[in-house]
């Protein structure tokens, strides 16, 4: 029984995954791929993890396939937000469609 | 001190779980690096061990930051679903500004996780003496501080503030 | 110009929904273990995702992109490495994602230092 719940976890993850990467490829600049890109590959990441943890149960891939899991929740926004600093320090424009940028006006009053 | 020994049962913890089924040979080897790891990290993680100590805390963050923490989530995916599936991508995005009230450097880090991983937001800095941070968001709907503050920040400020402050 | 995007994409969907329906990939050395022919064919879906990736890569308009992209990939090679952890029965294969995801957020950090220190349009 939990092998099969651990399968529909699996299969989750991979289409979360799948929907991740299609939106690296087609959303307009940095800030909105590494939106979409950030969430949905690291929830399906995480579901594809706890996934094997259903399946193998208490052993040794199991339990770190658990402590991995806790690991990616925990690193992965972080590693966003330093590329989204960087980008808008190195000068990296918002799309030209955005509506506001109010970090840009805060920087320039500083200097 | 005490900072020492809230460390040395963590490193221990992540060691056990490294190298499960525990064996008597590995559990002495992990005493051994759990006890070296200590004594040269000091109290450079754990700034206030007294705050460890209330109970309630724990309850806290277990049954009423977690539910909220994965519903969210689970929102955010299907909303990030929609928006790439559809043909004629309904995006909207800006920078915002928006308030909070935290000061502790683990509930900023822990609010701006959170912020990440909800529907829509990601957080791009922190300004830790005006209490400011920015936010990108996919689809503003609020252009001004307080409205935007109201549907960002709100909702995990107030359980954070519980659970760290 | 558009039109043939979606044509390329959607023979990409095409190519890999027959590859799923006739078999599942191999495995090199599997033995007898359950769900092979699932996760087999799971593979297939995690390699649409990985080429989707290197697109980004090969063609990003400035250098944020690309490290982007490499994030991405590294996170889902560590999933990659889970499948095959069930699949082959050899539980070293998990070892290998954990080192990677540690070493793989590193890497994004010191990159991304490297992206605020300077300019690096291309």
């Amino acid at each position: 029984m939990s092998d099969i719940i651990g399968l529909i976890f699996i299969f989750i993850g991979l289409t979360f995954d799948v929907f991740g990467c299609l939106g690296l490829v087609r959303l307009p600049d940095v800030y909105n791929r590494l939106q979409a890109a950030t969430k949905c590959v690291t929830v399906g990441t995480c579901s594809i993890l706890f996934g094997t943890f259903l399946i193998m149960g208490f052993s040794a891939p199991g339990i770190k396939a658990l402590l991995c899991m806790v690991f990616l929740v925990l690193t992965s926004p972080v590693a966003a937000h330093a590329i989204a600093r960087g980008a808008h320090r190195s000068g990296i424009k918002l799309w030209d469609g955005s509506v506001i940028d109010k970090y840009k006006e805060d920087k320039e009053g500083e200097i | 001190m005490k900072s020492r020994i809230i460390l040395f049962v963590l490193a221990i913890f992540i060691w056990l779980f490294l190298s499960w089924p525990p064996d008597y040979q590995h559990v002495i080897v992990g005493v051994l690096v759990a006890a070296f790891v200590a004594l040269i990290m000091g109290d450079f993680f754990i700034q206030r061990p007294h705050r460890l100590k209330h109970a309630s805390r724990y309850w806290c963050f277990i049954f009423s930051y977690l539910p909220t923490f994965l519903w969210e989530v689970i929102k955010a995916n299907i909303d990030v679903a929609y928006r790439v599936l559809h043909p004629r991508l309904p995006i909207n995005p800006g920078i915002v500004r928006v308030k909070t009230r935290l000061k502790s450097d683990t509930a900023l880090t822990f609010l701006a996780n959170s912020i990440t991983l909800t529907p829509g937001t990601l957080s791009v800095d922190i300004d830790r003496k005006k209490g400011v941070l920015y936010v990108h968001w996919i689809d503003v709907k609020e252009k001004d501080v307080e409205p935007a503050t109201k549907i960002i920040v709100e909702r995990f400020e107030k359980i954070l503030k519980k659970i760290f402050d | 110009m558009k039109i043939l995007r979606w044509l390329i994409g959607t023979l990409m969907l095409l190519c890999i929904a027959v590859l799923i329906i006739v078999r599942p990939l191999p495995f090199l050395f599997y033995p007898d273990l359950p769900h092979v022919g699932f996760l087999g064919r799971g593979l297939y879906i995690i390699i649409l995702a990985c080429v989707l990736c290197l697109y980004r890569i090969w063609r990003g308009p400035t250098g944020a992109d690309r490290i982007v992209a490499i994030d991405i990939l590294g996170i889902m090679i560590i999933g990659l490495c889970a499948i095959l952890t069930i699949s082959t029965g050899r539980s070293w294969y998990i070892d290998i994602g954990i080192a990677w995801a540690l070493q793989s957020f590193i890497g994004t950090l010191a990159l991304s230092k490297y992206l605020e220190g300077k300019g690096f349009d291309e």
